[in-house]
């Protein structure tokens, strides 16, 4: 009994780290391609060691161009998608009034459609209403689909908000603005970051819906979707390999700062308090 | 956010009453919170979908040039079915094969995760979303190189004869599982970790005091109590795959086309609105179908 319970045991964590490393080999292998010559443009094979790709990560200029494109859109639609997830989720954690299963319902809805059904009946919406497809309609798809994720995300951490802090700042004279500056803000804060990151990455990596409403304006991930047919050239590795560090960096260093205010103690709130007595 | 501010008068005024028993312009603060993110849910996501309802009804004879003329054409729905159910059934053959494989690969995970991993379950977890930080379309064409017909994992299969001498994998139906397994999967294992969390250790051990069998305590203890999660796990995984095209493009052969593909190339090719519209709306009530279909039976019948 013991014995087979060891077994057992050994044999889900087995099985864990091998289904791990199903998901890890691609990016290892884009990691190793950002270093690779290919043989020639249609080739996906290892050939050549080269430090060249990094030297010159943008010896492709369209590809640059892309990145930057990307990262514009995804900033204005990260910003417009917060402010307006983050109001919603205030009125449905904060409010109560008519219409809450109605606005439940639109917020839900575009989380459960598949992509392709979103990306088609906008652009039947824009060729119908005549509006010229670009940049701007890429931004105004990307606010849509990155609405809800935002509402999910702030919801969650107002929610398990400790609501008698801000009655004791209000019962110690402090105005309803100035509660919200100095208590709610602060305490809602990571939920908000959180939830502007998950915005950008998804507008950032968005393909199916930018692909239908882009026109002739192309983000980063439209030029791999081009290139992979013309020969992808291998700087696109290279950002791949960085959008990689990149996150994995902010995951650390957000990581180590929870950790740090953990042990500092700092506004023991119930989540934060929970966290830290957990035994792990 | 000025609707929020409210002056305090004096030193005099009794602490403000809490929100809920204020009256007034407070009654409006909801809505007036909610007002630009609805509208901008209602407007590209509501009316889009009313748009396309029309778009599938129109007379198919017109054309992007010419304009479309919406004469209630329902015979487009049959039309579009009779062209392309192969690439129909494949979408939801494809996505209900690689769930299946999702679920053998991602529940061990989530289970080891949520249960064993002790102090490192933090690090798992990061492992388990890693993928998704870098660009979904770059890791595909990763897979690429790995299922290469010159890389090294094709030559150790034609070595110990598990493909034929100019087997492939490549351009094959398995390599398009394989990428709809692979991209998929952190959607399935998040929920499923999130709910075998939450399950009490105790409660497994209590079952094999009781002298359950590791299975017996698996099917009647463990399962059903990770059911919320693997049901939204499930849900998560199934609706994106099946409305993929981008691993069958480019890890598959027009052999292996999606519905997806049909669609896109609808739209984008060949300008055929009316027929892309009803795909798109027959992808829509196909996917709603087996949807609530799932949740009914999981939620009311036993499962096992």
């Amino acid at each position: 009994m013991r014995l087979s319970r060891w077994l057992a045991d050994r044999w889900v964590m087995i099985v864990a780290l091998l289904v791990l490393g199903y998901l890890a080999l691609p990016i290892l292998v884009v990691a190793g391609l950002s270093f690779n010559r290919p043989s020639s443009r249609l080739s996906y094979d290892f050939n050549e060691f080269t430090l060249d790709n990094w030297r010159q990560p943008c010896a492709t200029s369209d590809m640059c161009d892309a990145v930057v494109r990307s990262v514009q859109i995804g900033f204005i639609a990260t910003v417009v998608a917060t402010v307006l997830g983050t109001l919603m989720a205030f009125a449905l954690v904060r409010h109560r009034f008519r219409g809450r299963s109605g606005i439940n319902v639109l917020i839900f809805l575009p989380m459960a459609t598949p992509e392709l059904v979103m990306g088609t009946s906008l652009l039947a919406l824009f060729v119908s209403a005549g509006v010229p497809l670009g940049f701007w309609t890429i931004v105004i798809a990307h606010v849509m689909f990155c609405v809800s994720f935002v509402v999910v995300t702030v919801k969650a951490r107002l929610a398990g908000m400790d609501r008698r802090l801000e009655e004791a700042a209000m019962d110690l004279y402090a105005s309803e603005w100035q509660t919200f500056r100095r208590i709610t803000l602060p305490l809602v804060l990571p939920g908000i970051v959180a939830a502007a990151l998950l915005a950008f990455s998804l507008s950032f990596d968005d393909f199916i819906i930018t692909n239908f409403n882009a026109g002739a304006t192309v983000t980063f991930p439209m030029y791999v979707w081009g290139a992979a047919q013309r020969g992808i050239p291998p700087q696109v590795n290279v950002i791949g390999t960085a959008m990689f560090a990149i996150a994995l960096l902010l995951v650390g260093l957000s990581s180590l700062r929870g950790r740090r205010s953990r042990r500092a103690n700092l506004l023991a709130g119930p989540a934060q308090g929970r966290q830290a007595r957990r035994p792990s | 956010m000025t609707v929020l501010a409210q002056v305090p008068t004096g030193s005099g005024q009794p602490p403000p009453t809490p929100p809920a028993a204020r009256s007034g312009r407070h009654r409006l603060l909801p809505y007036l919170l909610l007002l630009p993110g609805a509208a901008w849910l209602l407007v590209f996501f509501g009316v889009p979908l009313v748009q396309l309802a029309a778009a599938s009804l129109y007379d198919p004879s017109g054309s992007l040039s010419t304009g479309y003329a919406l004469t209630w054409a329902f015979g487009n729905y049959p039309d579009v079915l009779q062209a392309y159910w192969p690439q129909f059934l494949r979408s939801f053959g494809y996505a209900g094969i690689a769930l299946v494989l999702a679920l053998l690969l991602g529940y061990p995970l989530a289970y080891a995760i949520a249960q064993k991993a002790g102090r490192w379950k933090n690090l798992l977890l990061v492992c388990v979303i890693a993928p998704m930080f870098t660009s979904f379309l770059v890791r595909t064409l990763a897979w690429k190189t790995i299922l290469s017909d010159n890389g090294a994992l094709v030559g150790l299969l034609r070595d110990v004869h598990l493909l034929a001498p100019d087997g492939r994998l490549l351009a094959t139906p398995f390599a398009v599982v394989l990428g709809l397994t692979y991209n998929f999967l952190p959607f399935l294992v998040l929920p499923l970790y999130a709910s075998l969390e939450r399950l009490d250790h105790r409660l497994l051990e209590a079952a094999s005091d009781l002298y359950a069998s590791p299975v017996q305590a698996f099917r009647r203890v463990t399962l059903p109590l990770s059911m919320p999660g693997l049901v939204a796990g499930t849900l998560l995984f199934f609706i994106p795959a099946s409305g993929d095209y981008i691993n069958a493009e480019l890890l598959g052969t027009p052999n292996e086309y999606m519905i997806g593909n049909v669609i896109d190339s609808a739209f984008l090719v060949r300008l055929d609105y009316p027929q892309g519209a009803a795909l798109s709306f027959l992808l829509m009530a196909a996917i709603l179908a087996v949807v609530f279909g799932y949740l009914r039976r999981a939620g009311t019948e036993e499962v096992l």
